[in-house]
């Protein structure tokens, strides 16, 4: 049925529908009203599960693995600051192959301290293991959330999943969301998998040492699993699609990108204003597409050289940065299709700055003009700065 | 109630073979802990001397199901197995089993967390006094005056008392207890077992490495502590303090065995030898501290009465 | 495929599988009799089968027989000296580890 729900809201939902058992969560904005529906979920009695109101974010994702360890399916919530503060749990809890689903309300990173969106927490943990997709909007945080479930529990996977919702733009914005049945949900959704428990039983103990040969062996096995998810990805999507109506493409959404000439990546809720924008651009002769990635881990490197190897043009916009370096998408995409295209790279809407389709569409449009000009265009690092600061000059760097 | 040791059945409680230094405390402690509750238990050990004593995969060294995390989570993963547990209707016990440092550095927020939401688990320190995983460093819990790498000339501060806080969270059980008296041990852990809530426990473990002293000397250094009246054994529950069997006698001044017996033994307190002014001072800590036990027990309010003794120890 | 009440199912993965779990099992660390400089001997005469040494050996190497008579586990016994330390009648000694010739 359709509810109206916020990011957040959808989120509970979803969890609910996948039947947790134990939740552990800290509040931070703008991740706090998950905890909150979660709590009031439970306590009116409308989810069966306990929920752990932990005293950071580190004993949140520890209490979520301790309890999916014990053989119960779990969830957590977090973003930004408290991402960071858990991130050595980020590498046990993919390394013991626990599978858990954790949300991350993506927020930038002080200091000083900034709540709106930003994606630095997120790309954050790219090595960690964890399977990373993002959403675009609330129907797809819902969709996307239940999916996770199933691909981390996947036996070919076993990895824990996270599932990125923009920080305000989509936790605290309403929008109508088609809530799938709970029998439903429980048809497609299987009993929750995993390869162990630790209980008396099976008298398992986990994570003591091993030898430097085996635990080499143990992160090909990690590799392995993130390299199965690419299938598992489309092929739940798939299987989503089919029994809800939505599917949403797999690891990347292709829009309007097979007969493009140009094609922008990105990730994120502002791929909505980056839609507008190709109007914007087709009405005006160029023939723009977009590569939206959903999953930045597994890397989709297959599928973007695919889409992409042979396109006069990319303009990748990354709503973060590596100092020092440039924008994580643009670093990982340049890397994947290693000089077959012209390739720009955008910093753009750090800390929430707005990023209007006229921006999207101006950015493309320059860059079009400079390959058309120059034939050959590598540009590791371009600003679009905030509306207010247009006319800084941006600083020379010695090459 | 006691429990003649030939009652024990004829199993094997421990596990040889492991990577614990001979004469470990905590191998000891760990043997205790399945005499007294047997196979229905899992444990929880942060980053310490256990998880190195486990050994290497595909075998562990200790004799239990273990979720081996990350050394400043011990207390939360704990709460979340335990809840877990119980939302599948098992009553499985969770223990953490964690050092002084998962305990009164790096882990005493988790710790304290679980305590204050009254988390069903027992949580046991295994108090060897300082860092000895990584080489004898210094934590909260070292004693005054104690010897290790990062206290050459001794250590400044005074010990942390842990289960007087944990007194001061005012939750259902605490209990201290040494090695040396495993019999104390075991009936204290077989009565957390029975109560709902949480349980702290706090362990004395004498480490041969860390304090130098002579490995066949761990258990009896474990009552000697007590005997000494330098650590008390007793037990805090239903809101009354109450001191152990063992440590009856060790009240009265008089009937304490000299301090100099426990310190001259251990080569961390050399420095400490030297000076009688420290050794003195060391004594009128042990008479202050029984004043603070006469104190919780005559309380109506024992949880109240420690965070008052715990603001005025500075 | 309804799951009303919580099923778990336990199951292999389907990829190369490399994680770190482990059993309890004896020689986690080898065969630690190895370490010792000295070995517990045990004066089956003077033992009265109190069970201290079984009771405070931090290796669980003091066995029991039927009996109750105390013996060595020299495989895994590290020699710490506990169970001579605390036996009250001083039915064990610790003599110096001596090769004989077998591994």
């Amino acid at each position: 049925m359709i509810k109206t729900l916020t990011g957040n809201y959808a989120v509970a939902e979803a969890a609910k529908l996948a039947r947790i058992k134990v939740t552990s969560a800290y509040p931070i904005t703008p991740q706090t009203t998950i905890v909150e529906k979660l709590s009031e979920m439970i306590e009116k009695g409308e989810l069966e599960a306990k929920m752990i109101r932990v005293e950071s974010e580190h004993s949140a994702l520890a209490a979520t693995l301790g309890a999916a360890a014990a053989g119960s399916r779990s969830f957590t919530a977090t973003a930004s600051h408290g991402l960071l503060y858990m991130h050595e749990v980020l590498w046990w809890t993919a390394s013991a192959r626990i599978p858990v689903v954790m949300a991350v309300a993506a927020r930038a990173i002080g200091a000083p301290w900034n709540i709106h969106v930003e994606h630095s927490d997120i790309v954050d943990q790219r090595d960690t293991g964890w399977i990373i997709g993002i959403a675009q909007e609330n129907q797809e945080v819902l969709d996307m959330t239940i999916q996770a479930f199933r691909i981390s529990e996947d036996p070919r996977v076993y990895l824990p999943v996270i599932v990125g919702l923009d920080g305000f733009i989509l936790t605290h914005t309403v929008a109508p969301v088609n809530v799938p049945d709970q029998k439903d949900i429980d048809n497609w959704l299987p009993p929750r998998m995993q390869p162990y428990v630790i209980t008396p039983e099976s008298k398992i103990a986990m994570g003591n040492m091993t030898s430097d040969d085996d635990y080499y062996m143990m992160r090909y096995s990690i590799q392995v699993g993130q390299e199965a998810a690419k299938k598992v990805i489309e092929e739940v999507d798939q299987s989503y699609g089919k029994a809800f109506g939505r599917y949403y493409g797999g690891l990347v959404e292709c829009y309007k990108c097979d007969d493009a000439d140009y094609v922008m990546v990105l990730m994120g809720s502002w791929a909505g204003d980056a839609k507008e924008a190709i109007k914007i651009l087709r009405e005006k002769g160029i023939n723009a597409g977009i590569a939206r990635i959903r999953f930045i881990r597994p890397w989709p490197a297959e599928i973007l050289r695919e889409k992409l190897y042979n396109k006069k043009g990319v303009l990748v916009f990354d709503r973060s940065i590596s100092f020092g370096n440039t924008g994580q998408l643009f670093t990982e995409l340049s890397s994947t299709l290693y000089g077959m295209t012209n390739i720009r790279g955008v910093i753009a809407g750090l800390g929430g700055v707005d990023v209007l389709p006229e921006d999207f569409a101006n950015e493309m449009i320059d860059f079009v003009n400079k390959v058309e000009e120059n034939g050959k265009v590598y540009d590791p690092i371009k600003w679009l700065f905030p509306m207010k600061y247009r006319n800084v000059k941006v600083e020379e760097v010695a090459s | 109630m006691p429990v003649r040791l030939s009652d024990f059945p004829r199993v094997r409680y421990g596990m040889p073979g492991n990577a614990a230094c001979p004469g470990c405390p905590e191998t000891m402690g760990l043997r205790y802990v399945k005499m007294a509750l047997g196979d229905n238990v899992v444990l929880v050990i942060p980053a310490g001397c256990s998880s190195v004593i486990q050994g290497y995969t595909p075998k562990s060294g200790i004799n239990f199901p273990i979720l081996n995390i990350v050394f400043a989570s011990a207390a939360s993963a704990a709460s979340g197995m335990q809840a877990a547990f119980e939302s599948q209707g098992k009553d499985t016990t969770v223990i953490v089993w964690a050092g002084d440092g998962g305990t009164g550095d790096i882990g005493f927020q988790a710790m304290s967390g679980a305590a204050e939401r009254n988390d069903n688990i027992i949580y046991i320190c295994a108090d060897n006094e300082a860092y000895m995983n990584t080489g004898i460093q210094r934590s909260s819990l070292t004693p005054y005056g104690a010897w290790t790498t990062t206290t050459w000339t001794g250590k400044k501060e005074h010990k942390k008392n842990i289960p007087m806080i944990m007194i001061a969270h005012d939750v259902p059980y605490v209990a201290t207890a040494t090695v040396g008296y495993p019999q104390d041990f075991i009936d204290k852990l077989r009565k957390a077992a029975k109560i709902k809530g949480f349980k702290y426990i706090h362990l004395l473990a004498p480490d041969p490495v860390g304090w130098k002293f002579d490995p066949s000397l761990t258990a009896k250094l474990g009552q000697l502590a007590v005997q000494t009246g330098l650590f008390p054994l007793y037990e805090y529950e239903n809101g009354k303090l109450t001191v152990s069997v063992f440590s009856r006698l060790y009240r009265k001044p008089e009937k304490r065995v000299p301090i100099i017996e426990y310190i001259k033994v251990q080569g961390r307190y050399a420095q400490l030898m030297k000076d009688p002014e420290k050794i003195k001072g060391l004594e009128e800590e042990i008479e202050r501290q029984w004043k603070w036990i006469d104190v919780l027990e005559k309380s109506s309010n024992p949880s109240n009465a420690a965070s008052q003794i715990i603001k005025e120890n500075k | 495929m309804t799951q009303e009440n919580s099923t778990l199912i336990i199951t292999e993965a389907e990829t190369y599988f490399a994680v770190p779990i482990s059993r309890p099992d004896f020689g986690s660390s080898g065969k630690t009799g190895s370490w010792r400089t000295e070995r517990p001997i045990i004066n089956e005469e003077k033992c009265t089968k109190c069970l201290y040494c079984w009771l405070y050996c931090p290796e669980d190497t003091i066995l029991r027989r039927q009996d109750d008579m105390v013996y060595v586990d020299y495989d895994y016994c590290k020699g710490c000296g506990i169970c001579a330390a605390v036996c009250p009648v001083n039915a064990i000694e610790m003599v110096p580890e001596v090769k004989t010739g077998e591994n």
